[in-house]
């Protein structure tokens, strides 16, 4: 009796080396066949269970199927190169009264989006990215307000962030810990009428299909991105909008404090992640 | 699903290379941005969206129409023209875009016969 148990247990952590989801699978049955208080689950199973949390971090790009990932890696095709070139435009361009273009003030643009979002000091308020051109295009460049999912904002975001490429996120100052702490709290909190929280999603099932689809890390590193679903180019929280409409919560606004907290917690999760903006989704 | 689209800016890309020898056929690639509204959809607040698409694309090359096509509502938006072209001599090709509304968007390029 005794050596068969070992037999079995022994054929159950071989299972568990040779391969830690089969593991997952066999654990129950397992469990089934010693009827009495059976061996404990054994640290190989229990481990996988911790690490999941620790994966590795892959881009959403690495989710999606070759054609959409062709599209994104070919410079021309890139539909979001089309905002781009736009944003470069518009970055020369002088507007507002005074005349004044982004360039006048910001000759080095390269590598600052991956700063954001940081606290503006003159407002003293965590801003993304797309609130601090709000912000600059009204208060420096006294010019008429821009939407923050407007082509302009869009423009100039995707300039930046394409600007930006290759490099990781930059690590979140210690001065930001309430912020970053108030996103986690987002991140985890199970919200809607299906109870789900980002983490249920994109932490515990990533790599796995919902319908048709392979769930991400819902990493941020792409954004703003061309989805062929929406036929156009959208920022990050266009697509926490879809996310929570998707599980049936109220959304929050674009720009919003909840959001742009989301957003500083996504950057902490992207280590070592480079941007590589503007990407192409499904 | 009255009032007609206001008249906008394409923004364009053309992969086009500038000098190419003598009877090579190269790939001519274009990209423009426009939504290609096809008319079916409703806004949020159950209307209509009114069409707004591109009807025609054409290229012409030393005067000659050597590429064209027609787009219906259902293409997506910013469509992306690929298509080969034989280079025989130096001159000009032509990228027109022409809106439902009959406004035409024109990029001429320049190619080199060596």
């Amino acid at each position: 009796m005794t050596s068969r148990r070992l037999s079995l247990m022994l054929l159950f952590a071989l299972v568990h080396i040779m391969s830690p989801a089969v593991a997952e699978l066999n654990y129950e049955p397992s469990a089934e066949l010693s009827s009495e208080p059976g061996p404990e689950p054994s640290p190989e199973s229990r481990s996988t269970a911790q690490t999941k949390a620790q994966t590795k971090a892959k881009q959403g790009y690495d989710y999606q199927s070759s054609d959409v990932q062709s599209l994104q890696d070919d410079e021309f095709s890139n539909p979001g190169m089309l905002w781009v070139d736009e944003g470069r435009e518009l970055f020369a361009q002088p507007a507002g009264a005074d005349g004044q273009a982004c360039l006048d003030c910001h000759q080095q643009p390269a590598g600052m989006a991956a700063y954001y979002p940081r606290i503006n000091p003159r407002l003293n308020k965590l801003v993304g990215l797309t609130g601090q051109v709000q912000i600059c295009r009204e208060t420096h460049q006294n010019a008429t307000p821009i939407a923050y999912e407007s082509r302009t904002a869009l423009a100039l975001t995707a300039y930046l962030a394409f600007l930006s490429r290759g490099e990781p996120f930059q690590p979140v100052a210690e001065s930001l810990q309430a912020d970053l702490g108030q996103g986690r709290d987002y991140y985890y909190q199970r919200k809607g009428q299906l109870n789900l929280s980002c983490a249920e999603c994109h932490e515990q099932n990533a790599g796995q299909y919902l319908r048709g689809d392979l769930v991400s890390q819902g990493q941020s590193t792409g954004y703003p991105i061309y989805r062929l679903e929406w036929q156009t180019l959208g920022s990050l929280h266009r697509r926490f909008r879809s996310c929570d409409i998707g599980v049936r919560a109220e959304p929050y606004g674009l720009g919003s404090d909840a959001y742009t907290r989301l957003e500083l917690y996504l950057r902490s999760r992207s280590q070592p992640l480079p941007i590589s903006a503007p990407a192409v989704r499904k | 699903m009255s009032e007609a689209p206001e008249s906008m800016t394409l923004k364009v890309r053309i992969s086009l290379p500038e000098s190419v020898a003598a009877n090579d056929i190269v790939e001519v690639k274009t990209l423009v941005s426009h939504p290609m509204e096809s008319g079916f959809r409703l806004n949020g607040m159950g209307e209509g969206i009114p069409r707004n698409i591109l009807s025609r694309f054409f290229v012409t090359y030393r005067g000659e129409m050597i590429f064209e096509t027609i787009f219906g509502p259902g293409v997506a938006a910013n469509p992306y023209i690929a298509f080969s072209l034989r280079a025989t001599e130096s001159g000009e090709v032509r990228f027109l875009w022409e809106q439902q509304n009959g406004e035409v968007t024109e990029v001429v390029r320049q190619l080199a016969v060596l």
